[in-house]
């Protein structure tokens, strides 16, 4: 059977979504795709639009790559609009040419409504939807004062935000009497508008614009029905969006009266090898403008497409929870009480500005909706009373007062039923949650990955963690953060009590903190908290039996007994005079050598009593420790940069030998990896690090928490622009605070995705001081920094730390029996136990 | 007939690290001797061999006790080793050789079985 071509107009969210799902099913093998897309740019995250202003760039906010697409064998059109569509011949034009369809998925989003008003074509009038808006707008706001934004709704709100960070005196005018006058009430509204105001945006309620015209200060001047008016330099439109239908009202699709293309419950259009997705879509009578309805639509449509009879769109909750400027509002359900005989239950409390609404039944005993202005606290409890229809206790009020005052505590999670949706971005209910820990998961961080649950907007991660925590707790697995049976302590309260105390040895810390005689767990714990704390030497003998061997012997252990040895080349420079040196201490001891993905090289099979032989010569040539052993500073990879490449723009292998200097020898509860790249080229590959930095005109952009190996994350982008000393002192910061606050073997990547708040509570804490801590984890680097030495050198120059290195204390020249070698590839390895058998 | 057996000095007190082991070759192959001064006793000896990778490596591992029971940790692959009776407590079907041993004035004495070689001699 020859395929079928199916086409997909519009490349956005939903559109993308869609193709993710239908390409990892069967129906993937009948089609020939083709995508049209009328932005420059690949699919994107609209949702986090405003963070472009904030330093995220495309690729941060990219959806999938150019490679997903071609390896999926996507043929992808992008700044190629569609223009028309022919139903009878079943192709579609654009201005490039004219491509057939057997099926056809409309998935062209909306677009934003100005109002008719005289004036509004001039240049320096805006909309706030797409990339090349916000460029736009950043173009207009340059070395201006002053920033309107017409329409008080979520948008108009978003859009203030983003002129008052471009540093605009934001003005937001509205008509309606209110803020957000869709999701909340007057009371709500008032308070919003009283936060908002202190916050420096000015709000100007019922006010209709009735012209735009040349101003006097400014390039701009409204003009108000009731002859008031503002000067402003530039004004962004967000009066609402409107399906774009344009190809649907000319290929005579159903349309509804306001707009919107008609749908069935399988996303189909009255022409059923037409179908439509997103916010395009009008189904029973509505248009979804939030991207998680978007998304249930392609799940539904790409089941459909599957032969799946039963898959249906029945609706979306539009429940929203949302930051604006800085301040809390929710909205759930029939938040308006518009159900009849619905009754109200309100919570004001002026002082702390909070505002609280419940509409519940006429009964009293279901939640229909509720607003929350100042403080979402209750958001989850109510949202998910509204959603499972969950009996409301009593005296429902007890669930917005606050408990000083006889408030309940929030909603357990054995109360939800196993159709509760947890995460409503990828769509998890309760009942997947259990189903994945019957499966075998049996952490968070598993059941994460098995399910996708809170790796969307992460809205719900406090949720799900009470649910994972519940549901392992009723199957008997302890949910106990202790490190282990013999402290009842996670690592970051041992590093408390370590710290507070002035703990210095391992003995001190369980006999007066523990029980037992410690572990392979919480020895080495304990034995890197020490070292970040005091910084003394891992073969201080009172450490020496806290050490994993690795640690102990300061080399790494191979499968048959032998070790590695790794020394430090800073930022992958190294001189030829010290290449032959390696090259012949490696000959001398028979050495397998291998250059590593670190920039260094490894020389392998060194017995136990040759390591401080071996390390003598390489001390005396200027090698120092690579640590390659020891849960701390690895490496950090560096591309040539400036000094040599053409693109380059700053010296990037100077920046890192300076940062491999500065962090070399730093105990961490897990490895830590750099790199630097010289331009955005990236040639270091430092996005995939756990500290990266990218040179750019201006400085360097800095991105944590990335990672590689058997989970990589994408490191996020941090901070931009930095000078040398403002990178230096963030860098300090962050992982100092790792240092500190991780648990045991806890890389940075899986740190920050447990971190309460995550990356923005990383920013708040390491940019913005919000604890109140920069300048003591600065000073602690520093000291650390400062009682840096070499631990090879501190060992081979005492003898008494040279003892441990014998293989045989009562016969110094007994080779050990069981290393047996063979030569490959003109090296030595060892014989594997396949072949020796 | 019973296998003769006799107490071999193997090592100094001062050879000994607290709280950890060292190795010592002896008639019968290579064994960690270790040295644990919490508790009583304190010395303990068991094959120096890691059944699971058949390395030398045991007396590299980390001590601590499980449950109470004193044990060594495989450097390798982590398996944890009873020093009382060298049951692997991962694995019920491995356990390895234990060694009695004392301390003989400053010198540590294992009992090791007598090498096949000089039994045959005797
Ligand atoms: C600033 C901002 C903040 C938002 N915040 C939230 C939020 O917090 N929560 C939430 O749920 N939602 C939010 N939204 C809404 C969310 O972004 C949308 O619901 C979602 O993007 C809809 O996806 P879509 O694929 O239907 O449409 P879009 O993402 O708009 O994609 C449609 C694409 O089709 C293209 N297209 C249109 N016509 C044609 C044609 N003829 N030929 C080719 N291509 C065409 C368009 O150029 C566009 O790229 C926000 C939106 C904005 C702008
Ligand atoms: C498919 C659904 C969604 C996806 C994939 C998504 C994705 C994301 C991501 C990746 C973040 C950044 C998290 C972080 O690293 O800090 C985020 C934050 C945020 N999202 Fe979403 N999101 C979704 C739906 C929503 C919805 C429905 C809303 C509300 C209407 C919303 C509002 C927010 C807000 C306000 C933040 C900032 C949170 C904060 O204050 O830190 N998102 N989202
Ligand atoms: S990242 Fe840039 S500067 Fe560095 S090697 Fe690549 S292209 Fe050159
Ligand atoms: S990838 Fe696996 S096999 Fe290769 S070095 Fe790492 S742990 Fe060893």
């Amino acid at each position: 059977m020859s395929k079928q071509t199916l086409i997909v107009i519009g490349n956005g969210m939903v559109g993308h979504h869609f193709l993710e799902q239908l390409t990892s099913s069967a129906a993937a093998e009948r089609f020939d795709i083709k995508v049209f897309g009328e932005e420059k740019l690949l699919a994107y995250d609209r949702v986090h639009l405003s963070e472009y202003f904030g330093g995220s760039t495309h690729a941060d906010l990219a959806m999938g790559t150019a490679d997903w697409y071609a390896d999926n064998n996507i043929d992808l059109h992008l700044n190629e609009q569609v223009t028309a569509i022919d139903r009878d011949q079943k192709t579609v034009t654009t201005p490039a040419g004219t491509y057939d369809y057997d099926e056809l998925v409309l998935a062209t989003g909306s677009y934003p409504f100005v109002p008719p008003i005289k004036g509004n074509e001039h240049p320096h009038c805006l909309v706030y939807r797409t990339l090349e808006d916000l460029d736009s707008i950043r173009a207009s706001a340059n070395g201006v004062k002053t920033g309107v934004v017409v329409g008080g709704g979520l948008l108009g709100l978003e859009a203030a935000n983003a002129l008052k960070s471009l540093g605009l005196d934001a003005h937001v005018v509205e008509f309606a009497p209110r803020l957000m006058p869709v999701q909340l009430d007057a009371d709500g509204g008032a308070l919003l508008r009283h936060k908002i105001e202190e916050l420096g945006v000015q709000v100007h309620t019922e006010k209709a614009t009735t012209e735009i015209v040349e101003g006097e200060d400014s390039r701009l001047r409204m003009n108000f029905s009731d002859d008031s008016h503002l000067e402003t330099d530039l004004i962004v439109f967000s009066a609402g969006i409107r399906p774009q239908d344009t190809l649907a009202r000319t290929s005579g699709l159903e349309i509804g009266e306001r707009g919107g293309i008609v749908i069935n419950d399988q996303c189909t259009t009255s022409d059923p090898h037409i179908h439509a997705i997103g916010e395009c879509a009008l189904w029973g009578g509505k248009i979804f403008g939030l991207v998680a309805p978007g998304y249930t639509m392609a799940r539904t449509l790409a089941s459909a497409l599957n032969g799946d009879r039963e898959a249906a769109f029945t609706g979306a909750d539009m429940s929203t929870k949302l930051k604006l400027l800085g301040v809390d509002v929710g909205s759930i359900g029939d938040a308006h009480g518009q159900t009849p005989g619905a009754r109200n239950i309100r919570f004001n409390d002026e002082q702390a500005g909070h505002y609280r609404r419940m509409v519940v039944s006429e009964d009293g005993k279901t939640l229909l909706g509720a607003i929350l202005v100042g403080d979402n606290g209750p958001y989850d409890t109510l949202l998910q009373y509204a959603l499972n229809g969950i009996t409301l206790p009593d005296s429902p009020e007890t669930l917005i007062l606050p408990e000083s005052e006889g408030g309940a505590p929030a909603l357990g999670p054995d109360a939800l039923p196993e159709t509760a949706s947890i995460c409503s971005c990828h769509n998890v209910t309760k009942g997947d949650i259990c189903g994945a820990i019957d499966a075998g998961c049996s952490d968070l961080g598993s059941v994460k990955g098995e399910t996708k649950a809170s790796t969307g907007c992460g809205g719900c991660a406090a949720l799900l963690k009470n649910v994972v925590d519940s549901e392992l707790e009723k199957r008997g697995v302890e949910v106990s953060k202790d490190i282990c049976e013999h402290f009842p302590y996670s690592r970051q309260e041992l590093f408390h009590l370590v710290k507070v105390n002035g703990v210095r040895t391992f003995q001190t810390l369980i006999r007066e903190h523990g029980k037992g005689h410690g572990c392979d767990i919480c020895k080495p714990a304990v034995a890197s908290i020490l070292a970040t704390c005091w910084n003394e030497h891992i073969l201080a003998t009172d450490h020496v039996p806290l050490q994993d061997t690795n640690d102990t012997f300061m080399a790494n252990m191979q499968k048959n007994g032998t070790y590695s040895i790794v020394p430090r080349v800073p930022g992958g420079e190294i001189t030829p005079d010290k290449l032959i040196v390696l090259g012949e201490v490696a000959k001398e001891y028979n050495l397998y050598t291998k250059i590593t993905g670190g920039q260094r090289v490894d020389l392998f099979g060194a017995t136990l009593s040759e390591l401080p032989e071996i390390w003598e010569k390489l001390i005396a040539a200027g090698f120092e420790t690579g640590h390659a052993y020891g849960k701390s500073l690895r490496t950090v990879k560096s591309c040539v940069g400036s000094t040599w490449c053409r693109y380059g723009v700053q010296d990037s292998v100077g920046m890192a030998i300076f940062l491999e200097d500065r962090y070399k020898g730093l105990r961490s509860p897990h490895k830590i990896k750099m790199a630097v790249s010289g331009c955005t080229r990236e040639c270091a590959e430092a996005q995939s690090k756990d500290i990266g930095v990218i040179a750019t005109e201006n400085g360097w952009n800095l991105y944590v928490c990335g990672n590689g190996g058997m989970r990589p994350r994408h490191a996020d982008l941090f901070a931009t622009d930095l000078s040398d000393e403002e990178l230096v002192r963030t860098i300090d910061r962050v992982l100092m605070f790792y240092v500190r606050t991780a648990d045991r073997l806890q890389r940075t990547s899986v740190w920050m995705e447990n971190l309460e708040g995550g990356l923005d509570y990383l920013k708040e804490v390491v940019l913005e001081d919000s604890l109140g801590l920069g300048r003591e984890l600065e000073e602690h680097m520093e000291s650390i920094v400062g009682t840096y030495q070499c631990e090879w050198k501190t060992a081979v120059e005492d003898p008494e730390k040279r003892k441990r290195f014998r293989e045989f204390v009562n016969a110094p020249d007994k080779k050990d029996p069981v290393q047996q070698w063979t030569t490959e590839r003109d090296q030595r390895r060892p014989v594997l136990e396949t072949e020796s058998a | 007939m019973k296998a003769r057996t006799r107490w071999d000095s193997v090592c100094k007190v001062e050879d000994l690290v607290p709280e950890s082991g060292v190795a010592v070759w002896t008639e019968d192959g290579p064994v960690a001797v270790f040295y644990l001064p919490h508790r009583l006793p304190a010395l303990f000896a068991i094959s120096h061999t890691d059944p699971f990778s058949g390395s030398n490596v045991l007396a590299r591992g980390i001590t601590g006790d499980i449950k109470g029971e004193p044990v060594v940790a495989s450097p390798l692959y982590k398996q944890h080793f009873s020093l009382v009776t060298g049951q692997c407590l991962e694995d019920q079907d491995v356990s390895i050789k234990t060694y009695p041993v004392l301390l003989d004035g400053d010198r540590i004495r294992l009992e090791v079985p007598a090498a096949q070689s000089e039994t045959a001699a005797a």
